[in-house]
């Protein structure tokens, strides 16, 4: 029954792939009794995804060292996903509720031995007047590996959220594997962004001069704030490799590519100080 | 589905053309912000900046085109406030979701004065130009892979600009769009595939560079293209 929810490892009704692990996590949030402070609802860890209530690590946009808020920190229980893995995790921001969810490590994909396609599936959901932060660590996709990686938000019209992405092609001196990501978001309903990237040796044109180019890492940080509804923030194209963009509707994007992590990150974080407290770090 | 219909290819040869007024001539597809950033330096480049750009910016074109002329062919334009939305959503960058409107308008007017219907007035201000391009290409008669070929073409010709932002021998830029052609027909295919489809579902592959490229451009002091 429990398999049914899952990311169909096998599209075509094939084998499931030698050793291939399915986990299904989730985590909730609602408001306190005191009508202005945070907590943790619902929280289930399994297998890989293991999730632990947190206290801050390191800065964090809009809820800086804010103590209402529910803190819970993704850390990985095994390696991979591996070619084959499916993955999925599930997150409620309940109505008014404030949730900062961060990781604690990078999302290394590994190849599976027979080649199979590894997936991980995200859904979220922010209730009205909830906020979500979820400040993610890379992803790094190793040579040969074999990933699709969806993730797909539902906003309230009151909801606001920010979140961090970045990938990363291939670990040190190594060329990535296929990789595959969605990323969309609704609000009330209606699109506001939804972006997919492709890379890899299936990837015709990827390391072109309208993609990535000779890039090793790229990424975006999306803001959405009901309050941008009238006066979204204006495009900054601030570097050469990075540019901040306001969406159709009040959000922002902020992409940059950058020869490796530590250079993606810091053009990420620029970017997020045109955008003012409290959403810069 | 989708198939040229051999009476009308002369209508596709028509939607097609870099001459048809619609102002295509006025941009370079992002190949002049892809220059001037340096990305894109010799033929190698190019052809590398080419592909990627129709299997991203040109897969999304050929699809909302597609599912433009599908629905129009069954004269559903309520859909298209729908196809709308979603283009936008995957259009990060203002400049170039006002590249693709202000194409669109163009095009709307080119082909409201050339071949009027009442689906070209009923489109509204500033539609996205793949949207046009599907309306245009059903009310001439062709199917949504024809309306998905049309756009992957036409964004694709803006190649030709090389021509004057390179120093480059055009014939060379011919043979990178001469061996372009298995591709886009094999991406129209796959944008016809679609046509039908939830717009949710519609492709959605993004293109950073270009995207960043796009926004310095139109800061840019001294520029020959509009994009």
């Amino acid at each position: 029954m429990r398999d049914s929810l899952l990311p169909d490892p096998s599209p075509r009704g094939l084998a499931r792939a030698i050793g291939a692990m399915f986990a299904h996590a989730s985590v909730s949030s609602e408001l306190a009794a005191n009508g202005h402070s945070s907590q943790i609802g619902n929280l289930r860890s399994d297998g890989p995804l293991v999730l632990r209530k947190s206290n801050p690590k390191g800065p964090e946009p809009l809820t800086h060292r804010d103590p209402g808020v529910a803190r819970v920190m993704l850390a990985a229980g095994t390696a991979g996903p591996l070619g084959g893995d499916g993955y999925r995790f599930d997150v409620h921001v309940g109505a008014g509720s404030t949730m900062v969810l961060t990781e604690a490590s990078a999302l290394l994909l590994l190849p599976g031995i027979s080649g199979a396609r590894s997936r991980f599936a995200i859904n979220i959901t922010v209730e009205a007047g909830a906020t979500l932060v979820w400040w993610a660590e890379p992803i790094i996709a190793a040579q040969h590996c074999n990933h699709h990686h969806e993730v797909r938000i539902s906003l309230a019209p009151s909801a606001r959220m920010i979140l961090r992405e970045e990938m990363i092609l291939g670990r040190h001196g190594e060329t990535p594997g296929d990789f595959t990501s969605r990323l969309r978001i609704t609000r009330d309903g209606a699109p506001l962004y939804d972006q997919q990237l492709e890379f890899g040796p299936k990837a015709a044109g990827f390391d072109g001069a309208a993609v990535l180019g000779a890039a090793r890492a790229t990424g975006s940080v999306i803001a959405v704030d009901p309050a941008w509804q009238d006066a979204p923030p204006q495009a900054q194209p601030y570097h050469p490799q990075a540019v901040l963009t306001p969406l159709a509707g009040p959000g922002v994007a902020i992409a940059a590519v950058a020869p490796d992590s530590l250079e993606l990150r810091n053009l990420l974080t620029q970017g997020l100080q045109y955008l003012g407290p409290p959403w810069a770090i | 589905m989708g198939q040229v219909d051999l009476g009308r290819q002369a209508a596709l040869l028509l939607l097609a053309d870099g001459r048809l007024p619609a102002g295509g001539y006025a941009h370079s597809g992002g190949l002049e912000p892809a220059v001037i950033a340096g990305r894109v330096r010799n033929m190698a480049d190019l052809e590398a900046f080419l592909t990627g750009r129709a299997q991203t910016a040109g897969l999304v074109a050929a699809a909302f085109a597609a599912a433009a002329c599908a629905r129009a062919s069954r004269d559903d334009l309520a859909a298209l406030p729908e196809l709308e939305a979603e283009f936008d959503a995957r259009i990060p960058s203002p400049e170039l979701r006002k590249v693709s409107r202000d194409l669109g308008r163009q095009l709307q007017r080119a082909m409201g004065s050339i071949h009027p219907h009442r689906y070209f007035s009923a489109l509204g201000r500033a539609p996205h130009q793949p949207l046009v391009m599907g309306v245009a290409a059903s009310v001439l008669g062709l199917g949504p892979q024809d309306a998905a070929l049309a756009i992957l073409h036409d964004n694709n010709a803006g190649a030709a600009a090389a021509a004057k932002l390179m120093r480059v021998d055009p014939f060379e830029v011919h043979a990178i769009l001469a061996r372009a052609t298995g591709p886009l027909d094999d991406l129209a295919r796959r944008a016809a595939e679609t046509a039908d489809a939830d717009p949710a579902d519609l492709p959605a592959p993004s293109a950073p560079l270009a995207d960043i490229a796009a926004e310095h451009h139109r800061r840019a002091d001294a520029r020959l293209f509009a994009s």
